[in-house]
């Protein structure tokens, strides 16, 4: 399938970069990776079944201090890694329960306290956690290089298996009831959808991978504090990385990740006292003028299909 | 009772004074956020910049001017009445009838800016108005209150009955009732809902940028306290229900003695946290809150 | 005694309203019901409690043996019931044929998207919809969208139908057509409940009418019978015509 070429082909391209050498080329193709990741997770909740979730950040802090507490106790890296993802997930099926029921702005900020309260817990458990100070990870014993290389791997890795999971889902029974779900919750139900069960699947689906993500997170930068990985940018930032590329598709999420990245390190390395507003400025922009993201828009300027007879 | 049990009664009633002085302000903070919501179904993310931008007209007013905060309600309500009429006219409006999603990524992302221009403007560091002349203390039988305190208190509840009777009696409150209640019904009876709209938001950040006068005198004044307001305005909404302003009386009583009571027994940080908790089962229990008719999801 | 659907004392209290009030009565597998009654008398809260989209009060439902009165939509649909909405309730985004596949998919009728959508096929050419499956849902006209609606329904293999008013807003050709397409639906041995409002449509269709008003059942029996029964006329027109009718006999 076409979905699938593409995929491979970026991936195997993106897989020689570190051949170049450059060490600020491969931090910022990790860093798109990463937000790839959480755009693509978002898009199973938010794009999908059409629910906003604000619990990006929650599961990613979350992962991030899985892995973290549990490598403090001596366990291996890797197995940490999963750790952070499963975490994630357990947590986004236990909280998806208490909310999924919510619609619209409820559910909004549903996930959203959620998130906040999850932070505030950490920060409330300093014996475990490190609290306000936050938490060391150990340090690897390899080369600047090679430590670039590994968390880029690490990331690119990441990113595959969430975009093939997506693509997965797309096809799926799963993903045609997140859409039935999305359009018409009543009368899916009425047509034998289990739209709970459903629910939780993509809101689990939400967060494994970014729990993942945090986890791999932290162990690259060695260090995190609850402001750091419960961001709530870190919420908002997917959510516009797909409105970007394009609510519901497939590389939509990707596309609006490199996007926004770019922007960013354009900002940041130019504008650092305004770069929350040049965010909000790409917003305002993107929601009046691109409702669609860019692939729909795209997509409508190429011409029509010729019709078969 | 012995001695021991009034002491502890007495205490007991003067959190719940103290709860009672604060929550009249948070009704204040939230009414405006929740007609925006009720009527627009619009959640106003930058409804805390208004306030904190509020209180900075009033900080400034009082300190180059030296005009009481009080009387800055009114500069500060009229400057965000321009600025929210402007906003929702020229952008806010033309996502009105978006999904959720939509909406509140572009309040959001408006936010996003104002909170980064003050932040350049005024710099993060908290800015108080220390009074040169207070109110003292106010004794009320057995209870102790700050003068200045109450005083904002009564204005803020002043205020929200002066927009209650607005709601009620004039016509363009009638017709802000009217789309709330039914926004194709309205219309259909000729109410120009674009101006509604407009007006309706106004209205919304006005009431903030006066909660943010009265509130210079109380809270210190930073952007960075914009979320705690919103926080807060995001409770009151959902304990009292949407676009009603007796609902947002109700729920920021109710919401200003719980967080006395609950700051005395568990410390003020945990008491943040302790709304939210409650926020989260009355979402579960109850979406339309505890007064509230089944508003907009 | 082996009725298809049994209602049994089935109320629905909302406020203060009792919406539906003690309602009994059973329905037999092949038969088409006409349920039919003023506007308000609960007809479609009726079908919302035996379609589990608000839980009874109380009583019971019984569809096939097993207690349905607690059980969640979805898994009344997979039972083997299907509904329409009277206000039709399409996936607007989404092609006619993904519509109706979605019918066939969680039902169990099929085990991928594909099987789903070539069970599809079957039933927009039953229902003339053939030409045009992949036109977006939100396209298509009113009546068309009726008969969407009534595919949708089909592809789930329901044994039991229930039609919230197919014909409101519908022309007389419309109204045969679709009569037409729910007649053959019966001869595939689906047991049918139409709520319609237009008397000849019911009368011309229905084996028995059960008729409701202000919650209660008032009337059931064969359609001629209930139609003259001064219960229903007064129902319908008031006291002062069931006065004149029976004055007349």
């Amino acid at each position: 399938m076409r979905a699938w070429a593409i995929l491979i082909a970026v991936v195997a391209l993106l897989a020689l970069l570190p051949l170049a050498g450059n060490n600020y080329a491969l931090r910022l193709a990790t860093t798109v990776c990463m937000y790839a990741v959480m755009a693509q997770s978002w898009n199973f909740i938010g794009g999908l079944a059409g629910y906003p979730s604000f619990a990006t950040a929650a599961f990613f802090g979350l992962g991030a201090y899985a892995s973290a507490i549990l490598q403090g106790q001596g366990a291996p890296m890797l197995l940490s890694w999963a750790f952070g993802g499963l975490a994630a997930m357990a947590f986004a099926a236990l909280i998806g329960g208490a909310i999924l029921h919510l619609r619209g702005h409820y559910f909004a900020i549903a996930s959203l306290i959620v998130a906040e309260m999850l932070r505030e817990l950490i920060n409330g458990l300093p014996d475990l956690t490190g609290g306000g100070k936050g938490m060391n990870l150990p340090i690897l014993r390899i080369s600047v290089a090679s430590e670039a290389q590994f968390f880029f791997y690490a990331m690119l890795v990441l990113a595959f298996v969430c975009a093939a999971t997506a693509i997965v889902v797309h096809g799926s029974k799963l993903g045609f009831g997140l859409r039935c779900i999305q359009q018409n919750e009543d009368a899916a139900n009425i047509l034998g959808v289990n739209a709970y069960a459903y629910k939780t699947a993509a809101f689990s689906l939400s967060a494994v991978f970014v729990g993942v993500a945090g986890a791999i997170y932290a162990s690259w930068v060695k260090y995190i504090e609850p402001p750091d990985v419960f961001d709530i940018l870190l919420a908002v930032k997917p959510m516009v990385m797909v409105l970007l590329g394009g609510l519901g598709t497939i590389f939509g999420p990707a596309l609006g990740a490199v996007i926004l990245l770019a922007f960013e390190e354009l900002v940041w390395r130019n504008f650092l006292t305004i770069h929350a507003a040049a965010l909000g400025v790409i917003i305002v922009i993107l929601v009046l003028f691109l409702p669609n993201g860019l692939l729909s828009t795209v997509r409508g300027w190429l011409p029509a299909k010729a019709s078969s007879p | 009772m012995g001695p021991a049990g009034t002491v502890t009664n007495m205490i007991y009633l003067q959190i719940a004074a103290n709860g009672l002085v604060l929550g009249g302000l948070y009704a204040c903070i939230a009414v405006g956020f929740s007609l925006v919501w009720g009527v627009l179904n619009v959640i106003n993310i930058l409804h805390g910049s208004f306030i904190v931008l509020g209180s900075y007209v009033a900080y400034f007013a009082y300190v180059h001017l030296g005009i009481h905060p009080f009387i800055s309600i009114v500069l500060s309500g009229a400057a965000l009445y321009a600025l929210g009429y402007v906003l929702q006219r020229g952008i806010i409006n033309r996502v009105v009838a978006a999904p959720v999603l939509i909406t509140l990524t572009l309040t959001f992302g408006l936010d996003l800016i104002l909170n980064n221009a003050m932040l350049v403007a005024f710099t993060a560091d908290y800015q108080a108005v220390n009074l040169a002349h207070p109110l003292g203390t106010i004794q009320i039988g057995p209870i102790f209150l700050p003068g200045d305190r109450v005083a904002a208190m009564g204005l803020a509840l002043l205020l929200t009955v002066l927009l209650y009777r607005l709601l009620r009696d004039s016509r363009i409150g009638r017709a802000i009732v009217a789309v709330r209640m039914d926004r194709e019904a309205a219309a259909l009876m000729g109410v120009d809902i674009w101006r509604i709209n407009a007006v309706t938001f106004a209205v919304g950040a006005l009431m903030a940028g006066a909660a943010g006068a009265l509130l210079s005198i109380i809270f210190p004044i930073s952007p960075l306290n914009a979320p705690l307001f919103l926080g807060k305005a995001f409770v009151v909404c959902v304990l009292g229900g949407l676009g009603s302003v007796p609902g947002a009386m109700v729920g920021g009583l109710v919401l200003g003695v719980i967080e006395s009571f609950t700051s005395y027994w568990f410390g003020p940080e945990r008491s943040v946290t302790i709304s939210f908790a409650l926020l989260l089962v009355l979402l579960f229990v109850r979406p339309s809150g505890l007064m509230g008719r089944r508003g907009y999801e | 005694m082996t009725a298809l659907l049994t209602l049994d004392n089935v109320s629905r209290r909302f406020g203060g309203l009792n919406a539906v009030d003690s309602v009994s009565f059973s329905v037999e597998k092949g038969e088409i019901v006409g349920l039919i009654g003023p506007n308000g008398a609960g007809k479609t809260t009726l079908i919302n409690l035996v379609t589990g989209v608000h839980p009874a009060t109380s009583g019971r439902v019984r569809f096939e043996e097993n207690d349905i009165t607690r059980a969640r939509p979805y898994q009344i649909a997979r039972r083997g019931l299907a509904r329409t909405f009277q206000i039709v309730q399409p996936f607007p985004k989404m092609t006619v044929i993904d519509n109706v596949a979605a019918g066939a998919l969680f039902c169990g009728h099929a085990g991928s998207v594909r099987e789903a959508q070539n069970i599809a096929r079957e039933h927009l050419a039953f229902t003339g919809l053939a030409d045009m499956a992949e036109r977006p849902a939100a396209s298509l006209t009113l009546a068309r969208r009726k008969r969407l609606e009534l595919a949708k329904s089909l592809a789930m293999r329901p044994r039991l139908l229930m039609l919230d008013e197919v014909n409101a807003g519908l022309n007389q050709t419309e109204v045969e057509d679709a009569l037409a397409i729910i007649r053959r639906i019966a001869e595939q041995g689906v047991t049918i409940i139409v709520i319609e409002h237009l008397m000849k449509v019911v009368l011309s269709i229905s084996h028995r009418l059960v008729v409701l008003h202000h919650g209660q059942l008032i009337a059931q029996g064969a359609p001629r019978e209930v139609v003259n029964d001064p219960r229903v006329i007064e129902a319908y027109l008031g006291a002062k015509y069931a006065g004149k009718r029976e004055a007349l006999h």
